[in-house]
């Protein structure tokens, strides 16, 4: 109960990876071929058959993730041996080559796996950290109930607007109509806040940024200050206040869009590397025997 | 004008009936007070399917009647009846019935008056809607149903009433319509919640404008609706009047004809004998209000009551059923003569209505175990009661020796008005014959017979002072506590007794839960839960002699209480008693300790009770502080079920990291169970509460689950193969499959049901990768409070 996937099981896959890691090491170090070390000894042959099977189990993950009818261990189980034995394949593969690198499919093929393993560190990293981020920014409710605030302000807003007439009722439609968060991706994953509005000076209207609420704030108080009458000014005061709510609603929103993004990213690097990597292994496998 | 025979109401029943009255050339009429056959099927929405269960009963009826849409059963009706030229009379409502065989007198709105020999009364249960009551109120101006609100654009609609219909049908006719809503009070009571929502915001926005604290003073026909509301009287032009206020139930108006109810209960049904015959001779009541809601018994009754009116003596549709029920019995009696042996030897049963007992035997099993088999087990999630015909049965008992029940006797009647496990394996003895009843049929005897109730609740305070207090009393001291006992009620969120009250008894838990708490630094801080089976306020009653604590009831929670002075004279007879309680006393307050040394850990709880999570057995929490949002839990669900997930995981509240999502939680006493025609919910073994394929898509149990947890769902497309979905693309994603046919009205209830078929578990939690999702039952909160604190 309550084990983060790195410590599943008392961290059962830490053990088999160091195991593993700690038996292909053994093995380098007493083996004595007749070459330097590399991918054609004996010992080479068995550790890259080790880390080609290893790549595939890995990849695997995808299709265990979906049969949800399996009772073949937990989705859990299966991500924490993931994390640890990917990571184990680091050694597994360098052992395997012998250190050797150079400008050629093989190191490339290499390179591709160190970045499925990078990208799936950050990975690990999003998810041990984001989640509890992402609960205490939305304050226990469920990310629908802020909108659905948004919403109710809005419309709280425009009956205060339209009491205040039609110069009111223009500015905070356009600023209901204009807000917007996370439009692109880009805008979502840096949590900007691209909303416009609509404002008229000197019977000219241009549309401006709203971010932050900040050109209705400021309008708003402006015409605050300029009231006529005391119950002109009260109303566009809790229409301040309003919007002041809304503004806090934004932030809380536009924060959750750029943690949940972060916490999807990666996944759309990690999973297309992934199929780049299996094909580049099949083409290093294939041309190892090819030259043989 | 008089008739051999008149049928009031042109339901189901009513027109079987006629049908049947046509065949064998009876005279006869067949009344309808509205002017379309079947009235309740009639406000059906649109395309609604109709099922056909139970399917085992065979149809008996001139009538012709299989599952489809509402449009399809109701032609086929009307088809049947126009082809016979069946004697039906629309907009004939009937104000009176008086008189006995073979003198009725039948009295009708229009002042006429028919004589009749017999008279069926099928006029279900939903009654008559609630008419304005000012002149106009009949206009066609005025209609009292909506079928359709897409039917009507662009007109200007008054909506009368202030209930779910009325807002329903205002905020449908709201998208084409100009809609005014009157509503006789200064506010929305007593509606849905979502509904209450929906016509605040409509009103708030200007879509719907409402006159509250207003009255219908008259209706001009074709032109306008003048309203008393507050300010005077004012004059609303409309296009059409839609009163929906209500309906008046049958009941008075059937106790008007002579026909007695056996208690004042409103779901109690009149009493009838086998041949469906009231205390009123000649006067016969069938369908709903006989106690029969499903179309298909209802159509098999309208026909066999006119075969008893006809003399003729037939087997009731079911007797072949009962025949196989009863053909491995040892009994050598025919179906009445099984029926008869079994009210002899069970005492319980006496003075039961004969139809009534038919009716809890058809819906029982006959068990005939060998020696040694086991009924239940302890622990099991079980909730049959059952009754021994012939034979022993042994219970099994914590100190040795079991105790043994007679024929005659009952067992089972814990789990079944606790709503909690069994609370002890029960072995077949000698040539044992048992009655295992549903739940639901035993609750219905109960409400309906006094003397039932009384009898089960007695033995079930008897038992529990047994199991929970004092094992080795004698019999007769039990007796004469239980005799004393009092069996209180609770509401949710009411107190059973404040800390520094006196304390006055203890409170067994009958049903539901209690949480405990105490008033620290000027807030109450929740220190434990306490759950059906166990008793509270044992330590004003041992130690202090007032209360140290205040008890407040979860959910709706039953409680046996017994006096101080009962209390206390138990504790002297029964020398193992006081230290069982002081050992009682000696754990919570070790609990109480720890609880108030953390208090955050009491919020928890306290959040959790307030979900309503004191009534579950078992729920799905998730650990937002893990949870990284992938859904993966929703769509394992989907997949595993046919496609449609039954669970909302962002849906909900979060307290502390905890967060509670749409899921069942597999209440003690579930909500859902309480009004199913079919009885398709049933509870595993293991405490599932899953619904059957015999589901026929009311939406009773969707109504009245107050967490939201169930839903009508269609059939879903075929998964496509996984890896060839993962390769290529084609096909639906997993928890994306679309409806096989979107305007499909075939829907049936589904929900969680644990995942009982599927070894390994429940696919959420299985299918969770950072493990935030978690399943456990309310006994297992303090473990979370313990990460907590």
């Amino acid at each position: 109960m309550h084990e983060s996937l790195l410590a599943f099981r008392n961290r059962r896959y830490l053990w088999v990876a160091l195991l593993l890691v700690g038996a292909c090491i053994a093995a380098y170090w007493y083996d004595d071929p007749q070459e330097p070390a590399n991918g054609g000894t004996v010992l080479g042959y068995a550790l890259g058959g080790l880390g080609a099977l290893m790549i595939v189990w890995l990849a695997w993950f995808g299709v265990r993730k979906r049969r949800y009818a399996s009772t073949l261990g937990t989705v859990q189980g299966w991500l924490s041996a993931h994390v640890y034995l990917g990571l184990a394949l680091v050694v597994v593969v360098l052992l395997h080559a012998g250190f050797q690198f150079g400008m050629n499919l093989h190191t490339f093929a290499f390179v591709l796996m160190l970045l499925v393993i990078l990208s799936g560190l950050f990975g690990v990293f999003v998810y041990l950290k984001y989640p509890q981020r992402m609960s205490e920014n939305r304050g226990g409710a469920p990310r629908s109930e802020l909108v659905d605030q948004l919403e109710d302000i809005d419309r709280r807003s425009l009956r205060v607007a339209n009491n205040l007439g039609a110069e009111f009722a223009e500015f905070v439609t356009s600023g209901v109509q204009r807000t917007q968060l996370g439009a692109t991706l880009w805008q979502r994953l840096r949590g900007h806040d691209t909303s416009q509005i609509l404002v008229r000076r000197g019977g000219e209207t241009k549309i401006v940024s709203n971010r932050q609420q900040e050109t209705a704030l400021d309008w708003l108080a402006e015409q605050q200050s300029m009231a006529g009458d005391a119950d002109t000014a009260a109303a566009i005061g809790e229409l301040s206040a309003l919007i002041r709510n809304k503004r806090r609603l934004l932030r809380q929103l536009g924060e959750d869009l750029k943690l949940q993004a972060v916490l999807e990213i990666w996944l759309y690097v990690h999973v297309p590397l992934t199929a780049a990597l299996l094909v580049a292994l099949a083409a290093h496998i294939v041309t190892v025997f090819l030259y043989w | 004008m008089s008739f051999e025979l008149v049928i009031v109401g042109g339901g189901p029943a009513g027109l079987s009936a006629a049908a049947h009255a046509e065949e064998l050339g009876l005279s006869y009429v067949l009344l309808e007070g509205t002017s379309a056959l079947a009235n309740t099927i009639q406000r059906y929405q649109k395309g609604k399917h109709v099922m056909a269960e139970p399917a085992v009963v065979p149809l008996r009826s001139d009538l012709a009647f299989a599952a489809g849409t509402r449009e399809a059963v109701l032609d086929t009706w009307q088809q049947g009846i126009d082809s016979r030229s069946v004697n039906i009379r629309y907009d004939a409502e009937v104000t009176a019935i008086t008189g006995t065989r073979p003198a009725f007198d039948i009295a009708l709105a229009d002042g006429e008056h028919l004589q009749a020999q017999h008279v069926i009364l099928s006029i279900g249960l939903q009654g008559n809607p609630r008419k304005l009551g000012v002149p106009g109120e009949d206009d066609t101006f005025v209609q009292y149903t909506l079928d359709d609100p897409d039917e009507y654009k662009g007109e200007r609609i008054v909506v009368v009433g202030a209930g779910d219909a009325a807002i329903e049908n205002a905020v449908a006719l709201a998208r084409n319509n100009s809609v005014v809503i009157v509503n006789r009070r200064d506010e929305f009571a007593r509606v849905k919640e979502g509904n209450l929502n929906l016509i605040s915001r409509a009103i708030e926005d200007g879509t719907i404008s409402c006159f509250y604290n207003s009255n219908v003073a008259s209706v001009e026909p074709g032109a306008a609706i003048n309203l008393n509301t507050e300010t005077g009287e004012t004059r609303v032009e409309c296009n059409r009047i839609i009163a929906r206020i209500g309906a008046i139930p049958p009941r008075r108006f059937v106790e008007s004809c002579g026909i007695e109810f056996p208690n004042d209960d409103p779901t109690t049904l009149p009493e009838l004998s086998n041949q469906y015959e009231s205390n009123v001779p000649g006067l016969y009541v069938i369908g709903a209000l006989g106690g029969y809601p499903l179309i298909k018994q209802a159509m098999n009754q309208g026909y066999e009551v006119v075969e008893f009116i006809k003399g003729n003596d037939i087997l009731p549709a079911d007797h072949s059923i009962l025949e196989g029920k009863f053909r491995h019995l040892p009994f050598d009696r025919d179906v009445d003569g099984t029926l008869a042996l079994i009210r002899e030897r069970i005492s319980l049963f006496a003075d039961i209505n004969g139809l009534v007992l038919r009716e809890l035997v058809l819906a029982s099993e006959l068990l005939t175990p060998k020696r040694g088999d086991i009924i239940f087990r302890k622990n099991d999630y079980t909730n049959t009661f059952l009754t021994i015909i012939e034979g022993s049965v042994e219970i099994d008992t914590d100190n040795g020796a079991p105790i043994r029940l007679e024929q005659g006797q009952f067992f089972g009647e814990m789990s079944l008005l606790s709503g909690r496990r069994r609370s002890a394996t029960v072995r077949a003895g000698d040539n044992c014959v048992l009655l295992e009843s549903p739940r639901r049929d035993i609750v219905k005897l109960m409400n309906t017979y006094e003397a039932v109730r009384t009898i089960i609740d007695r033995f079930f305070i008897i038992r529990t002072l047994r199991a929970s207090l004092a094992p080795d009393a004698a019999q007769e001291e039990l007796e004469a506590v239980a005799a004393n006992a009092e069996l209180r009620h609770f509401t949710a969120g009411e107190v059973l007794f404040n800390e520094g009250d006196a304390a006055d008894g203890l409170h067994l838990i009958r049903s539901g839960s209690v949480s405990v708490s105490r008033r620290i630094g000027g807030r109450d801080i929740v220190t434990s839960y306490v759950a059906a089976g166990n008793y509270v306020g044992e330590m004003g009653l041992v130690g202090q002699k007032t209360r140290s604590a205040t008890v407040r009831a979860t959910v709706a929670t039953q409680s046996v209480f017994l006096s101080a002075a009962v209390f206390n004279q138990m504790l002297e007879r029964n020398a193992g008693l006081r230290e069982r309680v002081q050992t009682t006393v000696k754990e919570r307050l070790s609990e109480n300790l720890r609880m108030e040394a953390a208090p955050e850990a009491g919020d928890l709880i306290s959040f959790l009770m307030q979900q309503g999570l004191g009534e579950a057995t078992d729920v799905l929490l998730i650990d937002e502080s893990l949870c990284i949002g992938c859904d993966n839990c929703e769509k394992a669900c989907a997949e595993t079920h046919g496609g449609t997930s039954r669970l909302d995981r962002a849906a909900g509240p979060s307290y502390a990291q905890v967060h509670v999502p749409t899921s069942c939680r597999h209440c003690e006493d579930p909500h859902c169970m309480k009004d199913c025609p079919p009885d398709a919910i049933r509870r595993a073994p293991n405490g599932e509460v899953y619904i059957q394929d015999s589901c026929i898509g009311c939406g009773n149990c969707e109504r009245n689950c107050p967490y939201g947890v169930i839903q009508m769902a269609g059939k879903k497309e075929d998964a496509p193969g996984l890896l060839s979905w993962l390769l290529t693309g084609s096909g639906a994603a997993p928890g994306e499959r679309q409806p096989v046919d979107a305007n499909s009205a075939e829907k049936k209830a589904v929900k969680c049901d644990m995942c009982k078929d599927l070894s390994g578990g429940p696919a959420c939690v299985r299918a969770c990768p950072t493990g935030a999702a978690l399943r456990m039952s309310p006994a297992e909160f303090v473990n979370l409070t313990k990460r907590a604190s």
